[in-house]
């Protein structure tokens, strides 16, 4: 399960590095967003997907699933929907006010300051 | 902490409290404060006195970094003392000078004197060290303090291009030394320079005793300005002249000489020392003089003249050290050159301390500093005048002043050269001699040129822009002390022959004296009818008879195309790094974030790879493995087929659903992998991104996607590909050395103090708000900020656009 949960991994990783370098605003948020999704299966993949129970204490049970990691997901989760929420709008405002979602025009030249 | 760190400290505790008094009493000139100073340290440590000429030393340790080797260690020996009273005692004259020199109405007074003081505190560090790293750290102080002084009037462009000069090759020098310095604690585990000199036999069997000894020669030649390094010098003379007359002619640049002296123990035992420190020095000494005598700047000569001044000390110290090869003291002629040096140092302070104020006095009351506009002042500045006279003549080595003495021990010094068996310095030994002759004419010419160009002849007051006249007493009793002193140590010459001398060659040559042996240092007027008295009288005919021809050969000096002197190879250098470092950053910085995105992936996977494959990390351990079910390879190949699908979707909102898509397959994931709370907080962030999402685009028009060209997608595909490859490839072996090395999991630590520790049931909470708390709090802070800036967004709107 671990491999082919690197996998998957991998593929969210390929798919978000190659989102991000293309030219569009929206790709790259988008591509911002599977790249968290990636590192957060990551992260829990490393640590072993053998299954106890939930992390809950519970009474008659001895092996739980490691809840660190959980704990450090969680976090993370919490910080990119932070992150993509700011860059949205980021990417929202800009448009009104440049006009255009294509990096390369965004691009600064002498003429504008 | 004792009291002589604290002298050596008490101008760095003064500089900071001159800007309060230059602030708190404006009537009064910030200099007659500040002069206190090095008043109080000169009478301090002529205390000393007494202790270095008896043949003791005092030594006080203050641990700094222990742990290191690193103390702040003052040592005060002969050398060190002659250099503390020389940087006190022409300190103080000095700043009275500048008292006078410096309107108190005009100027910036507060950053003068903090630079002076700090200036003066350094210095005393450098020469008062005994440990290398603290001696660096002073060394490198003097230089920032230099610039910072040179810089002074910073609104010249000339100050800022000397400034940034002498900064850059000081620096350069002082970098170099530190490298010798390492060199010399890898070769012997200390950076004392007392214990050094213990160990300089073994020191010279290194193979990195040759690097050491060229790198701190490096720092030395940079700071003592030799040649070629010497440019710096005439371009610091933007200087305020009493800058000149303290770091750029009497302090600064002698703490190369001192470094020579001082390291003189350690390295002189070698022939390349000998060759080296003396050859480049008696080079410097004929290139400086001869450069002198084409300068108009009175201050300009006058630098020339320091370069040329610091070379023939500097050569004295290398032939001193050819007294090492020989045993007996009686007979041994070698030690007149290391007494010459030490004589000529003093000397040279005097005389050309004198004669910068002198310079800065003709500037400060004429308005000029040119030869040419100058002339016939003798009438209007009598007092000026006889200080000039005295000076130069000392200068030109013409009795009875001191500099007399001292040019006629170095006559010998270079003449005893020939006799010399020694590393082939019977054949090519004889430049020497002759290098030091016609050095000395042009000395002469140039000494002769300073006073005569400038107080005789034609006056031609109407070129002047100030109407001349003899300047304030107070700033005539700086160079009237000091030319005093120049015909005081010329008739008692010894005064200091065993007060200050005899105490500075053994701390040169500290081997030398055999057990119940002295170093005997008498210095007297009458040799007899010697070659170095024929050499002398040779020197005052020729000089005046070129003084005299001046016109004829000067055009000599033009033969020389900008292109080729040292100055026009910096300022290409320079210029050249400039065009060469902004082509460099214009090449990868574009200004494209794709760029910059592309090096941080391309490093990504080379640093992960390579690592992979180095450390031979790479396994695949199978035998724990979780089991896989047949829902959960269905959800993967959902969840593929969302991730790959948004890379080809056209619109926008396939796109955001496709997210949504990957981001509830994780969701589902969680749920499978028994984490309860990242399934709920995904689910609820999942709908709200995609809400967000929906809400902010619903704005925006049509993505108008332009077909990208096939190169374009192309590159992004392989990096993209390769990512993905590493981060594969880091997931499974991360997990395979996990399993294969049993580590020992500090979640086990959570899970068993989680009832007792937080009194909670839900372990991945507990973490969250107990045992990692703070992670908690930074993580809403980071929420917050984010808010702020999206409301910030939302709500503010550009001013640019009301502006149209």
């Amino acid at each position: 399960m671990e491999i082919l949960m690197s996998i998957v991994v991998g593929i969210l990783f390929m798919s978000a590095v190659y989102l991000i370098l293309s030219k569009s605003l929206l790709r790259i948020i988008i591509g911002t967003g599977l790249l968290s999704h990636g590192a957060h299966l990551l992260l829990l993949t490393m640590s072993g997907l053998k299954t106890g129970a939930a992390p809950v204490l519970t009474d008659g049970v001895e092996s739980y699933t490691d809840p660190l990691p959980q704990a450090l997901v969680l976090t993370a989760i919490v910080i990119s929907f932070g992150v993509t929420a700011f860059f949205l709008v980021l990417a929202y405002r800009t448009y009104q006010e440049l006009g255009t979602d294509n990096m390369e025009e965004m691009k600064g030249n002498d003429s504008n300051d | 902490m004792s009291l002589l760190h604290l002298a050596i400290l008490l101008p760095f505790i003064a500089a900071v409290i001159v800007p309060f008094l230059f602030k708190g009493f404006r009537s009064i000139h910030t200099g007659w404060f500040v002069l206190l100073v090095p008043l109080a340290l000169f009478i301090y440590f002529i205390q000393y006195m007494p202790v270095t000429s008896s043949g003791q030393t005092v030594s006080q340790t203050f641990e700094w970094i222990p742990s290191l080797g690193i103390n702040f260690t003052a040592y005060v020996d002969g050398l060190g003392l002659l250099f503390a009273l020389l940087i006190t005692g022409i300190g103080s004259l000095v700043v009275l000078y500048s008292i006078y020199y410096l309107a108190k109405e005009k100027e910036a007074l507060h950053n003068f004197y903090v630079y002076l003081l700090m200036f003066m505190g350094a210095m005393l560090g450098v020469v008062l060290s005994d440990n290398m790293i603290v001696l660096y750290m002073f060394w490198e102080f003097t230089s920032i303090s230099s610039f910072l002084l040179i810089g002074y009037w910073y609104d010249k462009e000339r100050s800022r291009y000397g400034a940034q000069k002498s900064m850059l090759i000081t620096v350069f020098g002082g970098l170099s030394m530190l490298g010798g310095i390492v060199l010399l604690y890898i070769m012997s585990g200390t950076f004392s320079i007392r214990e050094l000199i213990g160990m300089s036999g073994e020191l010279m069997a290194d193979p990195l005793f040759l690097f050491a000894m060229i790198l701190i020669l490096l720092g030395a030649f940079t700071k003592s300005a030799q040649f070629p390094f010497h440019v710096w010098l005439p371009d610091a003379m933007e200087a305020p002249t009493p800058v000149s007359a303290y770091l750029h002619s009497a302090t600064m640049v002698k703490a190369g000489i001192y470094l020579v002296a001082r390291m003189s123990p350690v390295f002189a035992e070698s022939g390349l020392w000998l060759w080296l420190v003396a050859g480049f020095g008696i080079f410097t000494l004929f290139w400086g003089s001869f450069n002198a005598v084409k300068q108009t700047d009175l201050k300009g000569i006058l630098a020339f003249s320091t370069v040329s001044q610091l070379g023939l000390i500097m050569s004295l110290l290398g032939l001193g050290a050819a007294a090492l090869h020989f045993d007996t003291l009686d007979e041994n002629m070698y030690m007149t050159a290391t007494i010459a040096a030490v004589f000529h140092l003093i000397n040279h302070a005097t005389f050309k301390g004198s004669l910068f104020m002198m310079a800065g006095i003709v500037d400060h009351e004429t308005g000029t500093r040119d030869i040419r506009k100058l002339g016939g002042l003798v009438n209007l500045m009598p007092i000026t005048f006889t200080i000039a006279i005295i000076g130069s003549f000392s200068m030109a080595g013409l009795p009875p002043f001191n500099g007399f003495l001292s040019k006629e021990m170095f006559l010998t010094g270079m003449i005893s050269v020939f006799e010399l068996d020694l590393f082939n310095l019977n054949t090519w030994g004889i430049l020497f001699p002759v290098l030091a002759w016609v050095a000395s004419v042009f000395t002469f010419i140039y000494s002769i040129m300073l006073v005569f160009k400038t107080f005789l002849g034609k006056p031609q007051f109407d070129q002047l822009p100030k109407k001349p006249h003899e300047a304030p007493i107070g700033m005539l009793i700086s160079p009237l002390i000091l030319v005093t002193l120049v015909v005081v140590f010329g008739f008692f010459p010894n005064l200091l022959s065993n007060t200050m001398i005899k105490p500075a060659v053994e701390a040169i040559l500290p081997s030398l004296p055999a057990a119940g042996q002295e170093v005997y240092v008498d210095i007297y007027f009458w040799h007899g009818f010697k070659p170095e008295l024929f050499m002398t009288l040779g020197i005052i005919l020729t000089g005046t008879l070129m003084y005299a021809t001046l016109a004829k050969w000067q055009g000599i000096y033009n033969r020389i195309p900008e292109r080729f002197t040292i100055n026009g190879v910096y300022d290409r250098g320079l210029d050249g790094s400039e065009s060469g470092s902004f082509k460099l950053n214009e090449f990868f910085m574009t200004g494209y974030m794709r760029s910059y995105l592309i090096y941080i992936f391309a490093f990504f996977v080379a640093i992960l790879l390579s690592t992979l494959t180095v450390s031979d990390a790479f396994v695949i351990d199978t035998s724990n493995l979780a089991e896989i079910r047949i829902y959960e390879v269905v959800l993967a190949i959902v969840l593929i087929a969302g991730a790959i699908t948004i890379l080809f979707a056209k619109s926008r909102l396939t796109s955001i659903v496709l997210l949504g898509v990957v981001g509830y397959s994780v969701a589902l994931f969680f749920v499978f992998f028994r984490a309860p709370d990242l399934a709920l907080t995904q689910l609820v962030i999942e709908t709200v991104s995609v809400a967000l999402f929906l809400l902010c685009f619903y704005h925006l028009p049509e993505i108008s996607r332009k077909e990208e060209r096939m190169k374009f997608k192309m590159g992004n595909a392989v990096i993209s590909i390769l990512v993905g490859l590493t981060v594969t490839l880091i997931g499974i072996a991360s997990f395979s050395n996990g399993q294969i090395f049993e580590f020992e999991s500090i979640s086990q630590y959570h899970i068993d103090n989680v009832y007792e520790l937080a009194a909670g049931g839900n372990m991945v909470n507990v973490i969250l708000v107990d045992f990692r708390g703070f992670d908690t709090l930074f993580e809403i802070c980071v929420l917050g900020i984010a808010a702020l800036g999206i409301y910030a967004m939302v709500n503010f709107r550009g001013v640019r656009r009301e502006k149209r």
